[in-house]
């Protein structure tokens, strides 16, 4: 592969609400096992990219962990490997990452050092599979400067929450709005771009010196007419954390047979950080219907188009409808769970009762006393 | 220079010939267990929890899958920049090339391996048992007694220390007699197979031994290290510890974990059970599924019922099919309206729709009772039973077979259907 890769991993979002408190999005668990992270770091692995810096600052520690060895990706190369850069105070800096091109400029020691003539930029909060060699291809062959990915979205989809660009019938971006009130199209950008490393570097030192410091506003949309900016257009699964419902509905798409055959059976597969945790259990009284359980797990009551995350433990008459489970919860006898996330290590005692009222999803963050045996 | 204190040779040469089709074409220490485990596994992790950084695993029979298993020991943080994990297979020599003739032979023929590590202790395990155990508190109860050789006991049921090597032993747990599955036992005291032997002691032992065909720890070390006057002790071991070395101990083993507080419990943070994992998405239960007393590994898909079950990997169980007390091995795909019961299926096997296991009366095995008994069905790796088939008790299939092997797609029970595709 000639190119290397970068994964921006910053960001944090208040539609996240209380979820976003502990850990930045790219390390928000997904679809029982995974991280949001996982998808993009497997798509550059398995696209063989060998070199790749994720760039985090925001709350990093889970990610951290989470990141703490790149075997799992298979990164543990002497050839390039996983890179994770957090801002560093330097002598002519003491600024945190001011933006998403601050954040490559803080690091641009990473692009020049290296030798691939291409670069990746991906964030790292989609949940897509992708192989990379493709969209090289298709970036060389339009002799573009920077091919953004894009999809087309459903009619009625709330676009506030995305870019959206508009192409010419050659796929060249003519317009791009970020986070439209009113979108003119329902094109968004995936928030995947390739480009030349070289290019790359030029830009980002421009924007540096005019202290312009956002990817998309400031190389995206203010190069649209300069550069030859194109689109490549993806229609497979694809889907974006940026809001506590992205998040719900994105790990309630893995309880459909298609959306867990492309991702777990179909290649190249997803990999994650190795847990080590005994088999899920299921003890008399049980009763699972239409969810997904992971490792780790030990159920004892009912659960019902659920995800349940790995190690929980669910207790004796409890009913868990409709919710995500995160990691490490414990939930106490005799609890009624509708329309929730339950946020990771709770602990709910025994006899509690949490609906998320109309339809709305609620979040459950209980961190009692844990009853150990 | 390079120094360990104690390095672990972990025998896993073996068939294990009582656990019938399971081990036709891999070891017994790579045998699957307890839904995503192999049995090696278990002293793997246990060497590793120990502080145990240095093991070489002697292979013979069939090693493929236990060589891929173990890689370069990732699972168990065994990728060591100095030692680690170490397959030693046989190997060819300018003279006298040889297999490994006996559990001591194999030690003996590794010596250059031990050696190049300088160790002062050397433990000695055997792959096929299933337990947990810190090795360092016997190597602790090693020193304090200024042992040469230490050798793990368990106290046995009186009636059942026949089966075993006895080790009678004065008050301070010296080792004063041993007697080789005695028919009047005089302890209950048996051996577990696992040996500390301080390194000078074995280097010596086997070196003098070298020439004894077939050399065996208990046979031949032991004894000599005994009648040489060495001092033996016995550490008493009294945690979890099961051999599973027939097919019933094997099951019991398995049905063992699904308990509500299994006696071996694989849920406590502490004392990991590490093992390569196969499948890493969470497993889906349809809206028709039911667990119940059941473990299920990692990917697998249940569309049916399972009951008191331990079911591995990636396996799919198909609609209206019923598993009970049953094992069924890593991606393994059984069909729809299916019913199982009391089978041991291992891994990659395609089971169709409608075949019934475990049908009718118990009928004692026609070629091999004492391998396949306890009303069990067993079926082979990767073996094909096509749609309809009904199979009868303490019965065998193995092989790709098809409705012109059965009879009215029927086995009764006691048959065995082996066909062998290549050796």
């Amino acid at each position: 592969m000639r190119a290397i890769g970068i994964v921006l991993a910053g960001g944090n979002n208040h539609r996240m609400r209380e979820l976003s408190q502990k850990r930045a999005i790219c390390a928000m668990p997904v679809a029982g096992s995974y991280r949001s992270i996982d998808f993009t770091l497997s798509n550059m692995s398995n696209s063989h990219v060998q070199k790749v810096a994720v760039l985090t600052q925001y709350n990093a520690r889970s990610l951290n962990e989470h990141l703490s060895s790149s075997k799992w990706w298979d990164f543990g190369r002497k050839q390039g490997g996983l890179y994770v850069l957090t801002p560093t105070v330097t002598a002519d800096n003491s600024n945190w990452y001011r933006g998403t091109a601050d954040a490559i400029y803080q690091n641009l020691s990473f692009l020049r050092n290296s030798h691939e003539p291409y670069v990746v930029v991906a964030s790292g909060d989609c949940v897509y599979k992708m192989d990379f060699n493709k969209l090289l291809e298709y970036h060389i062959e339009k002799k573009a400067d920077i091919t953004i990915v894009c999809r087309e979205m459903e009619p009625g989809t709330d676009m506030e929450r995305f870019g959206t660009i508009r192409m010419n019938e050659d796929y060249r971006v003519e317009e791009y709005e970020e986070k439209p009130l009113q979108a003119k199209t329902n094109t968004i950008s995936c928030g995947i771009y390739v480009m030349r490393r070289r290019q790359l570097i030029e830009m980002i030192e421009k924007c540096a010196e005019e202290d312009r410091y956002d990817f998309v506003r400031d190389i995206l949309i203010r190069y649209r007419g300069v550069k030859r900016i194109y689109g490549y257009k993806i229609r497979d699964y694809w889907r974006n954390i940026a809001s506590v419902e992205d998040y719900f509905y994105t790990n309630m798409d893995f309880l459909k047979t298609e959306v867990r055959d492309y991702f777990f059976n179909q290649y190249p597969d997803i990999y994650s950080k190795v847990d080590d945790l005994p088999p899920a259990k299921y003890n008399v009284g049980s009763h699972v219907r239409n969810s997904l359980i992971s490792s780790g797990c030990i159920i004892n009551g009912v659960v019902e188009n659920s995800v349940i995350f790995k190690n929980s433990f669910i207790g004796n008459n409890c009913v868990i409808k409709n919710s995500v489970i995160l990691n490490n919860v414990y939930i106490g006898d005799n609890t009624y769970i509708e329309n929730c996330i339950v946020e990771s290590r709770g602990t709910i005692r025994t006899n509690s009762r949490f609906v998320g009222e109309n339809g709305k999803i609620r979040i459950v963050v209980e961190k009692n006393e844990r009853y150990t045996m | 220079m390079i120094k360990k204190e104690m390095i672990a040779m972990l025998l896993a040469g073996g068939q294990g010939s009582r656990l019938g089709v399971l081990t036709s074409k891999v070891a017994k220490p790579a045998v699957a267990f307890g839904g995503k485990y192999r049995i090696i596994d278990f002293p793997l992790s246990n060497c590793i929890n120990s502080g145990i950084d240095t093991v070489g695993v002697l292979t013979q029979y069939r090693p493929l899958k236990l060589n891929t298993h173990i890689g370069i020991g990732i699972p168990w943080d065994l990728d060591r920049n100095i030692g680690g994990v170490t397959v030693l297979p046989p190997y060819e020599k300018s003279t006298n090339s040889e297999w490994y003739t006996g559990t001591a032979n194999a030690i003996y023929q590794n010596m250059e391996y031990m050696e190049s590590y300088n160790p002062d202790y050397v433990l000695i395990l055997s792959g096929d048992h299933i337990y947990k155990m810190d090795y360092e508190v016997m190597l602790d109860f090693h020193k304090a007694n200024n042992a040469e050789v230490t050798i793990a006991v368990m106290p046995v049921p009186m009636e059942e220390a026949s089966r075993f090597g006895i080790m009678i032993t004065d008050a301070n747990k010296r080792i004063t007699e041993f007697e080789e599955k005695p028919a009047h036992p005089r302890s209950n005291l048996a051996s577990m197979g696992i040996y500390i032997f301080n390194w000078k002691t074995l280097k010596e032992a086997l070196l003098a031994r070298a020439e004894q065909p077939a050399l065996d720890f208990g046979k031949h070390i032991i004894p000599y290290c005994h009648e040489k006057g060495c001092p033996l002790y016995a550490y008493e071991y009294t945690g979890y510890w099961k051999d599973v070395g027939t097919l019933h101990s094997y099951w019991q083993a398995n049905m063992e974990l699904i308990d509500i507080v299994p006696e071996f419990n694989l849920y406590e943070e502490y004392w990991k059970i590490y093992t390569k994992s196969e499948a890493l998405p969470p497993q889906y239960l349809s809206s028709e599924s039911v667990a119940e007393r059941s473990i299920i590994g990692e990917g697998s898909n249940i569309y049916g019922q399972v009951y008191s079950s331990v079911i591995g990997c990636g396996v799919t169980i198909g609609k209206g099919t019923v598993v009970r007390d049953s094992i069924i091995m890593n991606q393994t795909r059984i069909g729809d309206g299916c019913q199982i019961n009391k089978a041991i299926v291992a891994e990659e096997v395609r089971i169709g729709n409608n075949v019934k296991l475990g049908v009718g009366d118990e009928a004692e095995n026609d070629t091999a009772p004492h391998i396949y008994n306890s009303g069990l069905v067993t079926v082979g790796e990767r073996s094909v039973i096509p749609d309809g088939i009904a199979v009868g008790k303490n019965s065998v299939v193995y092989g790709v077979t098809t409705t012109t092997d059965y009879e009215n797609y029927y086995m009764a029970s006691g048959k065995t259907l082996i066909k062998e595709d290549e050796a």
